[in-house]
């Protein structure tokens, strides 16, 4: 039974990644579509009424991603049944669950906000995180060992994971705002730009409110990661805070988003250099996850990573 | 922390370019402009990032208060860097100089910000909204409505009903008519709102409660302890400093204040995965039963789990770890009883082959100590060597390797209960000397080398570390830290806006009502906002129905 359900977990799981790879290739040739059109004048960026055939192909690429994103829920659960607990104790079901929660935290965004043009890299970074996590990290399902039997398995981690989700947008949304500015700066003088995809993009400064309106969200979900996390450690291992690796990386995340979110006040900070630290943070929290879970020592590794 | 918008950070920057042309700055002249640097915006900003920054080598390089044997073995790994490191204190980052003088200036900092902030917030929440802009239009988001059939004043008084019912602060300021030309402008009566006070109130608990969590913290660890011991089934411990194997006090701990009580280790079980082949061996759950008794109470039935610490007495007794205690009997050759002891031994790879040590400096006729195997369930491999298959006692084998010689504990040098000193020894049983090493099963008696003796192996018992740990400060980490948060959910969500409606009349007897509102800090609804203020008014007119 639980080696049925693993299987079809499998199953469902490169099925899901199938499909998001048409997705990425889908979006990616919508976002180039962009690119032969004749860069518009900046302030027009934000009004720009968008001709219906050629948002076709994001439409698609938008209803695959949902069908992948189903396709991926169904592997998560499956999994989580087959091991009768939740599907985030190691690697693999971390990378599992992240980047489900990532495309979820995309496609809810979306309900509020268009951000089509988001979908190759959020698309593109899930294929790439399943891609390592099912051929490098995958394992057989394990118990949990005594120190991860706690609910806080389920809060703490799966805050985390939440708040992954949405540096990961916030990170996208940056990047698209420097290189945003950068056209913007080629048209204003007079420049030729390669970056003529970006014509039907929002403008900089409404990218910036974007990521940093996704940031905040993502600010508070690591706070309480951080607290909660704290709660769990005084009750495993006899200390809220030891400066563990896992624990120090915690911190400078978090310092650094914090300082993100002060750099937006600041004189001078505005703007490029705030979604600069905008892209180390969602550096950081990549780094988190895989290098130090993998090569550094500490109490958070644990067996079959 | 993001300043409101009608704080002027710019100021200070005058005062000191006024100050440059006087060369007279004196003392209090630098120590003001060095204030005013280290309080400013930027300066808060460079020491959090340079803050992060500072973390990261802790990181990368072992901790003396994290990980004291990783430490340690940096020093031998990498022998000509390993002092300059030291040096830097790059094995104690989180209690080194730099990186305390990176926190404190940002704490510093933050306070030396925070504190005009908060009786500037305190003015605000006192003072009336402003006076109504004249130009309305101008505004970021703005709507407007034409009535007729009701007159100025009731238009504004719906007006002013319907932001007090949104929980606006609000003030009526009228204006004459004035101006020439295209600038005049009608007079007009006006209502200045002002709503989300929390949102400062907010971000001011938020870095109050981050200074209150360093506050806790740095007391907690002077005050609290944190000690370590092992014992086995049967063993008590008594909560006293000499019962400790290890012990680290903070700096004012005082001893007198451990609780007296005692914990005996009734029964420990280990649970192993049996029936999942990918993990065959893996432990599931681990179970101290303990007896505790304060003294003067009666005693009590309680378990401590890996996730379930014990509160006792103020004080967390945590499970650590567990392993096999051995219990080995010493005889002289006539067969008296010279040792007899359950022996911690500790475990050495995850199916707990363990490993300990018996020293004997008395009662035979040499000294003799002796490095024991305990293989839980007893396994050959193709060499010869044992090992053990699993991490229960399915088929439990002991192996002793004897030395006799000096055990070096007569002069005095503090030695290791786990580790034997070779160097002044011989060795008599196991592998490269005379005899094979001594294998015994739990029962059985071997003779020692040499005719010196026996040895019996009686039993094994399970041992547990326990970590006991008083924090008294560490409940009001937490109480600041959810403050802390609760802080930063205010200040992050709670939208700060001044609204303003201003009425006119017009030539034709209809009145015209103006709406627009201005955010204070980031935010997304200001739009929706006025735009629901303009319906609202319309429905309190009874233009529109609900």
């Amino acid at each position: 039974m639980t080696d049925t359900l693993s299987q079809y977990s499998v199953l469902s799981l490169y099925s899901a990644m199938a499909v998001y790879a048409i997705a990425f290739v889908l979006f990616t040739l919508d976002l180039a579509r962009g690119a032969s059109q004749d860069s518009a004048p900046v302030g027009e960026a934000k009004t720009v009424t968008v001709v219906p055939e050629r948002r076709k192909l994001a439409r698609i690429a938008m209803s695959l991603t949902v069908i992948g994103w189903l396709l991926q829920l169904a592997a998560t659960v499956m999994r989580g049944l087959a091991a009768s607990r939740v599907p985030w104790a190691n690697m693999y079901e971390f990378a599992m669950t992240g980047t489900l929660i990532i495309t979820g935290v995309f496609l809810l965004v979306n309900l509020k906000w268009d951000m089509k043009f988001l979908g190759s890299f959020v698309t593109g970074l899930v294929l790439l995180l399943l891609g390592l996590a099912a051929t490098r990290y995958y394992v057989e399902i394990v118990p949990l060992p005594p120190a991860l039997q706690s609910y806080w398995l389920v809060i703490h981690v799966f805050v985390a994971t939440l708040a992954t989700g949405f540096f990961a947008l916030g990170f996208a949304l940056s990047l698209m705002q420097l290189l945003q500015t950068k056209r913007e700066n080629s048209v204003a003088a007079n420049e030729k730009t390669r970056l003529g995809f970006l014509t039907r993009l929002p403008d900089s400064v409404q990218l910036e409110n974007y990521a940093y309106r996704l940031i905040i969200i993502g600010f508070v979900l690591w706070t309480f990661t951080l607290i909660a996390g704290a709660i769990w450690a005084e009750k495993a291992w006899g200390r809220y805070w030891g400066w563990d690796t896992k624990e120090v990386w915690t911190f400078i995340i978090w310092t650094i988003y914090a300082g993100y979110i002060h750099a937006r006040s600041t004189r001078g900070w505005r703007g490029s250099r705030s979604a600069w630290l905008a892209m180390i943070g969602f550096a950081a929290v990549m780094f988190n996850f895989t290098v130090v879970n993998i090569f550094f020592k500490g109490l958070h590794a644990y067996s079959g990573l | 922390m993001s300043r409101p918008s009608d704080h002027i950070d710019s100021k200070p920057v005058v005062d000191a370019d006024a100050k440059i042309v006087n060369p007279n700055l004196g003392v209090v002249g630098w120590l003001r402009w060095f204030w005013r640097q280290l309080t400013s915006m930027r300066t808060a900003l460079l020491l959090l990032l340079l803050l992060a920054i500072a973390a990261v080598p802790g990181s990368l390089v072992p901790q003396r208060s994290s990980d004291p044997n990783g430490v340690s073995q940096y020093f031998v790994d990498h022998k000509d860097t390993a002092p300059i490191l030291d040096k830097f204190q790059m094995f104690d980052v989180y209690s080194s100089a730099w990186f305390s003088a990176i926190y404190l200036l940002l704490f510093i900092s933050l306070i030396g910000c925070v504190l005009p902030r908060t009786k500037h917030h305190i003015e605000a929440l006192r003072a009336a909204p402003p006076v109504t802009p004249a130009n309305l239009v101008r505004l970021p988001a703005y709507a407007q409505l034409t009535v007729s059939g009701k007159s100025a004043e009731e238009v504004l008084e719906a007006a002013r009903s319907v932001l007090k019912a949104d929980r606006y602060r609000v003030a009526r300021y009228d204006r004459a008519a004035g101006g020439k030309g295209k600038l005049k402008s009608a007079a007009a009566i006006t209502v200045s709102a002002e709503r989300g006070y929390m949102r400062e109130s907010g971000n001011l608990i938020f870095h109050f409660a981050l200074v209150g969590v360093l506050i806790a913290v740095g007391f907690g660890g002077g005050f609290g302890f944190a000690g370590q011991r092992a014992i086995y089934e049967g063993q008590a411990f008594t909560n006293s400093l000499i019962a400790f194997d290890s012990f680290n006090p903070g700096r004012f701990f005082d001893p007198v204040t451990l609780p007296p009580y005692t914990i005996k280790l009734d029964k420990f079980t280990a649970v192993y995965e049996e029936q999942n082949t990918n993990a065959i061996g893996q432990p599931v759950d681990y179970t101290a039963d303990v007896t505790t008794q304060i003294k003067g109470e009666k005693p009590q039935k309680q378990t401590i789990k890996v996730n379930e610490p014990l509160r006792i007495a103020g004080t967390d007794v945590y499970l650590l770890g567990n392993g096999y205690a051995p219990t080995v009997t010493i005889r002289d050759p006539q067969g008296n009883v010279i040792f007899t002891d359950s022996v911690e031994f500790l475990p050495q790879d995850k199916n707990l082959t363990s490993l300990g040590v018996i020293k004997l400096p008395d009662g035979l006729s040499e000294q003799l100590g002796l490095i024991g195997f305990l293989y839980p369930t007893v396994s050959t491999g193709h060499s010869g060597a044992s090992f053990s298959m699993y991490p229960d006692l399915i088929d439990p084998q002991l192996a002793f390797d004897v030395y006799s010689g000096d055990l070096g504990l007569d002069n005095g040098v503090p030695r290791s209960v786990f580790a034997l000193d070779t160097k002044d020894m011989t060795k008599l049983a196991g592998r490269n000397s005379p005899l094979e090493a001594i294998e015994l099963k739990p029962g059985e008696t071997a003779d020692l080398p040499n005719g010196l003796g026996t040895v019996t192996f009686d039993g094994v018992k399970r041992f547990v570390s326990l970590d006991i740990h008083r924090d008294p400060t560490q409940g009001w980490v937490l109480v600041f830290a959810l403050t802390a948060l609760a802080g930063l959910l205010i200040s992050l969500f709670i939208p700060r806006r001044r609204m303003w409606v201003s009425v006119t009349e017009n030539s034709d007897g209809s009145v015209t009502a103006e709406c627009a509102g201005l955010a204070r800090g980031d935010d997304p609804t200001l739009e929706g906002a006025v735009t629901t203020l303009k319906d609202k008014l319309e429905r309190a007119l009874g233009l529109t129905r609900d």
